[in-house]
Formats: C-alpha cells, sequence, structure tokens
C-alpha cells in the first residue's frame, strides 16, 4: 500500500516535470523541470532496489548534465520566442505520433508477464547477503572490466572533443606568450650605441 | 495488472510514458536544439527505467552494468551536443533547426 504511493507520487511528478520540460515557455525553467524529474527518477531507482544507479544519476545528471545544459542556455544570447513560433503547427503530428506509440507499448505491456525461465539465464545473479553497490562493484571490475573501460574511453574522447570543438583563438585580446619572452636573445633586441659628443644617435 | 499491487507493468508503463513524453518533445520543439537535446535526455532516462526494472525483477545485475553505460553515453552526448551548439550559435547566431542548412548546398 504504501509503496504503491509512493510509486503514484515519484511518477506523477517524474511525468508532469517531463511534460513541463517539452512545453515550459523559458528553457531555464525547462532545465529546472529536468533536474526535478530525475530527482524523481532517483527515487524510484531507490525504490526498485538500485541505490547506487539512484545516486549516480543524481550526481551525474543532477551536478553535471543538467547544469552544463543551465551554463549553455544562460551563455548563449538566444531569442527564445522566435524559436516557439511554429510550435502549434506541429501539434496535430507530433501529438498523433506519440498518442499511436504510447497506445501500442502500453497494450504490449498490459497483459505481459516474463516467461518464468527469464530470470535463470542471468549472467550476473544478484548475490544474496551483499548490499547493491557491493554487488555492483563486484561484477564491474571482473566481469564487466572491459566495456567498463570502454566507457571511461568513451568519456575521455568526449571530452577531448568538447574542447577542441569550443577552443578558439581570439584576435582582439593580447595574450602573454610565456615561451616567446623565454626565448627572446639579447643579442637581437639590445643595440649599444656609442654616441659622439654633440652629435644626434640614429635609432 | 493490478493498480494498487505495483510491479513490473507499472515501471514499464512509466517509462513508455516518459519515452514518449520525449519523442513528442522532438516533434513540439522542432526548431530549438537545447529542448530537443532535453528530449534526448528524457528517452535515455526513460530506457534506463526499463534497464532497472527489469534488472530488479530478474534479479539479474546486468541491467545494472548497463544502465550505467547508458548514463555514460548520456553525460558524453550532451557534451559534445552543446559544445556543437556553441560553435553553431558563435558562427552564425541561430540555433534554429531548419537555418543550418549550409550542407544541403
Amino acid at each position: 500500500m504504501i509503496e504503491a504511493i509512493f510509486f503514484y507520487l515519484f511518477s506523477a511528478i517524474l511525468v508532469l516535470s517531463a511534460l513541463m520540460v517539452i512545453t515550459a515557455r523559458n528553457p531555464v525553467h525547462a532545465v529546472l523541470f529536468l533536474i526535478l524529474a530525475f530527482f524523481n527518477a532517483a527515487a524510484l531507482f531507490v525504490m526498485l532496489g538500485a541505490e547506487f544507479i539512484g545516486m549516480t544519476l543524481v550526481i551525474v545528471y543532477v551536478g553535471a548534465v543538467a547544469v552544463l545544459f543551465l551554463f549553455v542556455v544562460m551563455m548563449l544570447d538566444i531569442n527564445f520566442a522566435a524559436l516557439r513560433k511554429g510550435m502549434m503547427k506541429h501539434l496535430p503530428v507530433g501529438g498523433a505520433v506519440g498518442l499511436v506509440l504510447l497506445g501500442e507499448l502500453l497494450w504490449i505491456y498490459k497483459g505481459w508477464t516474463p516467461s518464468m525461465f527469464a530470470g535463470q539465464g542471468a549472467r550476473a545473479p544478484m548475490p544474496a547477503g551483499v548490499d547493491n553497490t557491493h554487488a555492483l562493484g563486484q561484477i564491474l571490475y571482473t566481469q564487466y572490466l572491459f566495456p567498463f573501460e570502454t566507457a571511461g574511453l568513451i568519456l575521455l574522447v568526449a571530452m577531448i572533443g568538447a574542447i577542441t570543438l569550443t577552443l578558439r583563438k581570439r584576435g582582439d585580446v593580447r595574450r602573454q606568450s610565456v615561451s616567446d619572452q623565454v626565448a627572446r636573445d639579447p643579442k637581437d633586441v639590445v643595440k649599444v650605441v656609442k654616441a659622439a659628443c654633440g652629435a644626434g644617435v640614429e635609432l | 495488472m493490478t493498480l494498487m499491487n505495483i510491479g513490473m507493468p507499472h515501471f514499464l508503463c512509466l517509462s513508455a510514458v516518459l519515452f514518449t513524453l520525449g519523442v513528442f518533445g522532438i516533434f513540439l520543439n522542432r526548431r530549438n536544439v537545447i529542448i530537443i537535446l532535453m528530449s534526448i535526455e528524457l528517452m535515455l532516462l526513460a530506457v534506463q527505467i526499463n534497464f532497472v526494472t527489469f534488472s530488479s525483477y530478474l534479479h539479474d545485475l546486468t541491467g545494472q552494468v548497463f544502465a550505467m553505460f547508458i548514463l555514460t553515453v548520456a553525460a558524453a552526448e550532451a557534451a559534445i551536443g552543446l559544445a556543437i551548439l556553441v560553435c553553431v550559435f558563435r558562427n552564425r547566431d541561430t540555433i534554429a533547426v531548419e537555418d543550418i542548412s549550409t550542407l544541403k548546398g
């Protein structure tokens, strides 16, 4: 009973905030509703017994991805009112596609139950008496070591890609160039002139 | 599927609703790349809920490991997508999708 109440509470907030993300007039509000949606999804993950994924969701999505969105929305000077202009034109097609997709998915899930053999072929059965984080760590660094390292590589490539894409040389600022300063040779830049008495010096 | 006895179908239906909202968001905000990227994040979240649900009810941890990989890919996708967005905005002063058609010739 209490489980049902919490499930409906969290999922109602999740669905409503997702709806607000796609319909919000102000994109900053959209990002904040996205954060609310992630928090509620994390709560649902905790309900499912996946505490580690839930906490990672909060840290990665709320702490990194949503803040990145917020940063970009605030940094770029975009006329969002102009971008919303044709919105109502796409509503019928989008609504029709969405309703068909939703109807099909719900129709499948309504009466579907997994086969009784579904749990038997488990590649990583949950060990008894070990908490979620511990069990996940045990298989992540043994059975799934290669995918784990590949995921790290993907993050590295994404980081280098994001930096290379956004790094630019600006022409309108004067920057200090340490290597040029260190490589400066006195022979090239200092000129000793013996000035004759009463005569000028040509520079 | 009963209303008060929470089980696998409830979570699967929730993720279906969330995924549909993501698809709907892409249709609704066809001009605004930022909202489209956020809709993609919502769809990835729906997929993640599916993975964790199956993992939890079938007692197989693999689903949770793959949910973590989805998290990785979502973070990388957001970083690259927003970097491309910043580049496009610097060059063209707009992020409307139909204005970015230089490659069409």
